[in-house]
C-alpha cells in the first residue's frame, strides 16, 4: 500500500487527482444496485406526492415537490456534486421542516391567522352561506332517502315532477333514470346502498350535517334533512355579490363591506361570524407590547422567564458546584457509588420528574405536605410566589447534577502544578480558589452555562407538566398564569392545547420575540465567553 | 497528591481532624443522596402500592402488588410505549444517518459554501422547532391535504418533523469527532481504489461509532420527552406517545391514576435509567460537548 508523500495535507489537490477510471455508475456494483433501489423509491414517492398535489391543487407543495425530485436525480446521478450527495437528504428536511417553518413563522406572526380567521376570503364567504342557510318558509318538504357509497353519504329525493335525483356533498342533485320508487320514495339506486335505520342512527350527525347542493348555483340552495326522512331546502340568508366583494343580508338589506381586517363589516359596524386571514403588518406585535391588557400580563411573564432560567443556572450551579468540590478529594471512598447515585434525577425523564412532583407537591395529598409537613396543607402549586419557588426548586434537583457532573470534569482538569506554584506564592485555600481555579473553572464551564440557561429560557415541559403554568392571573385577558414562562404562554395563546381561542399570529410574533432574545443573550453571551478564554 | 490519612490510632484530635477532612464529605454524600434518590424510590413504592392513590401513595413500602401494573393492560399504555419506541427509534436512526453524513461531508470534502454551510446550520441552531410549532401545525396541516400520511395525526408526520432538527444540533458534535479521525485513513483507501461511498460506510461510520452511539442515545430521549410537538401533531389517542398520555392521567384526575402513572413512569423509567447510566461515560462527554438535556 504506497501512502502520497503529503497525504492529508493537501485538500485541494484532491480535485486535480484524476477521477478513478471505473466509476461505480459503470459496475453495476451492490452499491449501484442499492443507489437505484433507493432512488427509484424516492421517485415513485415524489411523483406520487405531485400528482396528489396536483389533484387538490396545492401548487405551493407541488413546486416544492418538483424541486426536490429534481435535486434528489441531478445529485445522485451526477459524477460531481459529491458533499451534496451527503448534505441532501438531512438538508432536504431541514429546509422544509427548520428553514421553511421559521420562515412560515414569521409570515403568520403578520397575519390575523387564529379563530375566526381562518383560511382565505373565498373560504369565509362560502362558510358564510352555509352557515347562515335557514328553511325556506312553506317550501316543500321532498320524500328523501340517505344513499351510501362507500365512505360518502349521498341522498335520493323524489320532486314534484315524479323524477329521482341524487346528489352529494360535493355534486349537486342529478336525475338519475334507473332508480326504484315505492309509495312516493326512492326506494333503491343502482350504484348505491340504501341506509338501514341502523345506519341511519350510527351516523346521524353526519347525515345532520350533510348539505347537498340543489344545483351550481349556490344561490339555489341546498337539501337538508333532520329525520332522514324528509329533505327542505335551504337557502342562505346572506348573498355574495362576486363584482362588489360585499355581502348582503337578504332579509334586512344589510350590506356588509370587507374591512382591512379581513372581516365583513355593515356601515353600523355590525361583523359577520367569520373572517379570513389578512396581512396586520406590526399588529401582533403592537397587540403584544402596547395594549395594556396584553403587555403588562407579557411583561410579567418575561421577568419571570429571564428570572426563572437564571435562578435555575445558578442554582443548580452551585449546588453542583459545591457537590463536586466534596467529592474532589481523593480520600473519599466510594466516590464512584456517590457519583452514580446523584446521577439518579439526570437520568430520569425530565417530564415524568415534574409530574412525579407535582403528585409529591400536591396540596391535600401530596407527599411533602401529608407526610414530612404532618398535614400542613401548604399550596406549593396554587400559590403565585410558593409556585415559583417549587419550580425553581424542583428544577433544582432536576438539574443540580448535570452541573455536578461538568463541574467535576472541570475540576479534574485543572492542572496541579498552578495550584502549587500559587500555594508557593503564598497564596492561602482562599485565595487560590479565587484567583485560579474559579477562572479556570469558568472558562471550560460558562459556555455549558450560557447553553443551559438558554434551554431554561425555554424550558416547556418542566413549568407545563408541573403547574401548567398557574396559578392563573386574575387579571390577564389571556389565558396567563404566574408561573408562565414564554415559551409555555404562547402554547396557550395559539390555541393548540383547546382552552382558550385559537390566535395563530399573536403566538408566532411572540415566538419570534423569544428567539430575539434568546439569540442576542448567546451571542452577548458567547462574545464575553470568548474574552474569558483569552485567559488561559 | 496522596496525602496521608489520620493515623488509625483512637485519638480524639485525629479523629476530629479525619472528620474535617474527610467525614463530613460523607455526611454531605448522604444528604445529597437522600435527596437525589428519593423521589424516585418513591415513585418505585407508590408503583408496587395497591391503593393506587395519591394518599395512599404516602405509607412507602406498605404493601405490595402488581395491581397498578396489571391495570395498565386495560389503558393504551402499551400502545403508547410501542408508539414511543417506534417513533423514538426511527427518529434516532435516521438522524445518526443523516447527521453523519452531513458531518462526514463538512469534515472531509472542501466545496464552495462549506464555511458558509456551517455557519447557516450554527444560526439555525439557535431557532429551536419548540418555537415554530405553530407553523409546524400549519404545514402538517395543508400536507395532510396531500399526503396524509405526513399530515396531522401520523406517527410518520412527526417523525419527518423531527428529522427536520436532525442537522442542526448533531453536526457540529459529530463534525468535531470526524475531525480527529485521521485523513490518512480515507487517503490510503482511495489508493486502494474505495470509492467514497465505501469510504464512509465501511470505515468511517465504525471508527465514530461511539459518537453514532451518543447521538442516537440523544436523539432517542429527547424524542422521548418531547412533549409539545407531539401533542400538537398527534391528535387521536392511539397515536400518542408516553410524554402526552401519562400527562393526560396526572393532568386529569390526578388522585385516582395515581398508582397507574407510578407504575407507567415507572415502566418508562427504568429501561432509560439504566441504559444512562450503562453509558454515562459517554453521554456525559458527548453532553458537554455540545448540548443539554432535553
Amino acid at each position: 500500500m504506497s501512502v502520497q508523500p503529503a497525504a492529508g495535507s493537501t485538500t485541494r489537490r484532491r480535485r486535480v487527482r484524476p477521477r478513478p477510471s471505473e466509476s461505480h455508475a459503470n459496475t453495476f456494483s451492490g452499491g449501484f444496485v442499492a443507489k437505484l433501489i433507493v432512488m427509484a423509491a424516492v421517485n415513485a414517492l415524489g411523483v406520487y406526492v405531485i400528482l396528489a398535489a396536483w389533484a387538490e391543487e396545492s401548487y405551493g407543495i407541488l413546486a416544492v415537490m418538483v424541486a426536490l425530485l429534481v435535486a434528489a436525480n441531478v445529485v445522485y446521478f451526477s459524477r460531481r456534486m459529491l458533499p451534496m450527495k451527503y448534505l441532501l437528504p438531512g438538508l432536504a428536511f431541514l429546509l422544509v421542516y427548520q428553514v421553511f417553518v421559521i420562515g412560515y413563522t414569521g409570515w403568520v406572526a403578520f397575519t390575523n391567522y387564529g379563530d375566526g380567521h381562518n383560511s382565505t376570503k373565498a373560504d369565509a364567504v362560502e362558510a358564510l352561506l352555509v352557515q347562515n342557510e335557514r328553511r325556506v318558509e312553506g317550501s316543500a318538504a321532498y320524500p328523501l332517502v340517505v344513499l351510501g357509497d362507500g365512505d360518502e353519504l349521498a341522498f335520493g329525493i323524489v320532486n314534484a315532477n315524479g323524477d329521482v335525483r341524487v346528489g352529494r356533498a360535493e355534486t349537486p342533485l342529478e336525475t338519475v333514470e334507473d332508480a326504484t320508487v315505492a309509495d312516493g320514495a326512492v326506494t333503491e339506486v343502482p350504484g348505491y346502498d340504501t341506509l338501514s335505520r341502523q345506519d341511519i342512527l350510527a351516523r346521524q350527525a353526519e347525515i345532520t350535517a350533510l348539505r347537498v347542493p340543489v344545483s351550481d348555483d349556490p344561490e339555489d340552495g341546498s337539501i337538508r334533512t333532520t329525520d332522514a326522512r324528509n329533505g327542505y331546502v335551504y337557502i342562505s340568508t346572506l348573498a355574495y355579490d362576486e363584482a362588489a366583494g360585499t355581502m348582503t343580508d337578504t332579509q334586512t338589506g344589510t350590506v356588509y363591506e370587507p374591512d382591512d381586517n379581513g372581516q365583513f363589516v355593515s356601515a353600523d359596524g355590525q361583523t359577520l361570524p367569520v373572517g379570513w386571514r389578512v396581512n396586520v403588518g406590526f399588529e401582533n406585535f403592537a397587540t403584544a407590547f402596547g395594549d395594556a391588557r396584553y403587555s403588562t400580563p407579557f411583561l410579567k411573564v418575561l421577568v419571570w422567564t429571564i428570572a426563572f432560567a437564571f435562578l435555575s443556572v445558578a442554582t443548580t450551579f452551585f449546588l453542583g458546584l459545591f457537590l463536586a468540590m466534596v467529592f474532589n478529594d481523593e480520600r473519599v471512598k466510594g466516590r464512584k457509588i456517590y457519583r452514580t447515585l446523584l446521577i439518579l434525577p439526570y437520568a430520569f425523564p425530565g417530564f415524568l420528574s415534574a409530574l412525579l412532583w407535582s403528585g409529591l407537591l400536591n396540596r391535600r395529598f401530596g407527599f411533602v405536605n401529608q407526610v414530612l409537613l404532618g398535614g400542613a396543607e401548604i399550596p406549593w402549586l396554587t400559590d403565585e410566589w410558593l409556585a415559583k419557588l417549587s419550580v425553581l426548586g424542583v428544577n433544582l434537583w432536576l438539574g443540580f447534577p448535570y452541573m455536578f457532573l461538568i463541574a467535576t470534569g472541570a475540576l479534574q482538569s485543572i492542572p496541579k502544578d498552578v495550584m502549587e506554584a500559587a500555594t508557593i506564592d503564598g497564596a492561602g485555600r482562599v485565595r487560590t480558589w479565587w484567583s485560579v481555579t474559579m477562572p479556570l473553572l469558568m472558562v471550560s464551564t460558562a459556555p455549558l452555562l450560557i447553553s443551559s440557561f438558554a434551554f431554561n429560557f425555554n424550558n416547556f415541559n418542566l413549568i407545563y407538566m408541573l403547574t401548567g403554568g398557574g396559578p392563573r392571573m386574575e387579571d390577564a385577558s389571556v389565558p396567563i398564569g404566574h408561573t408562565d414562562i414564554l415559551i409555555s404562554m404562547v402554547y396557550s395563546i395559539s390555541g393548540l392545547d383547546g382552552t382558550a381561542a385559537k390566535n395563530y399570529g399573536l403566538a408566532s410574533a411572540l415566538s419570534i420575540v423569544i428567539f430575539i432574545i434568546v439569540a442576542t443573550i448567546s451571542v452577548i453571551s458567547f462574545r464575553k465567553t470568548r474574552s474569558l478564554e483569552e485567559i488561559n | 497528591m496522596v496525602t496521608t490519612t489520620a493515623a488509625p490510632s483512637v485519638n480524639r484530635t485525629s479523629r476530629k481532624r479525619w472528620f474535617l477532612d474527610v467525614g463530613f464529605r460523607h455526611v454531605v454524600g448522604v444528604l445529597a443522596v437522600v435527596y437525589a434518590a428519593f423521589p424516585i424510590v418513591y415513585i418505585i413504592s407508590a408503583a408496587l402500592n395497591p391503593g393506587g392513590t395519591l394518599t395512599g401513595s404516602n405509607a412507602l413500602f406498605e404493601n405490595f402488588s402488581g395491581e397498578n401494573f396489571a391495570d395498565l393492560n386495560r389503558t393504551f399504555f402499551w400502545t403508547w410505549a410501542g408508539n414511543t419506541l417506534f417513533i423514538g427509534v426511527v427518529t434516532a436512526v435516521g438522524t445518526v444517518l443523516m447527521g453523519a453524513a452531513a458531518a462526514y461531508a463538512f469534515s472531509r470534502f472542501r466545496f464552495t459554501g462549506r464555511r458558509l454551510g456551517l455557519m447557516a446550520l450554527l444560526v439555525i441552531q439557535m431557532f429551536p422547532q419548540l418555537l415554530a410549532f405553530v407553523a409546524i401545525f400549519l404545514l402538517l396541516l395543508g400536507l395532510g391535504n396531500v399526503v396524509p400520511v405526513l399530515g396531522l395525526n401520523s406517527k410518520l408526520g412527526l417523525i419527518a418533523v423531527y428529522l427536520g432538527g436532525a442537522l442542526g444540533v448533531n453536526t457540529f458534535l459529530m463534525y468535531g469527532f470526524f475531525n480527529t479521525i485521521p485523513k490518512e485513513l480515507d487517503e490510503a483507501a482511495k489508493i486502494d481504489g474505495a470509492s467514497h461511498a465505501v469510504i464512509f460506510w465501511t470505515i468511517i461510520l465504525r471508527l465514530v461509532a461511539p459518537i453514532l452511539a451518543v447521538v442516537g442515545l440523544l436523539s432517542f430521549i429527547s424524542t422521548f420527552s418531547d412533549f409539545i410537538l407531539a401533542r400538537t401533531i398527534l391528535q387521536s389517542e392511539e397515536n400518542w406517545t408516553l410524554a402526552v398520555g401519562l400527562y393526560g392521567w396526572v393532568s386529569s384526575l390526578l388522585e385516582a391514576n395515581w398508582g397507574q402513572f407510578a407504575a407507567g413512569a415507572v415502566i418508562s423509567a427504568i429501561p432509560v435509567l439504566l441504559l444512562f447510566l450503562f453509558l454515562q461515560r459517554y453521554i456525559v462527554g458527548g453532553l458537554t460537548a455540545g448540548s443539554v438535556k432535553g
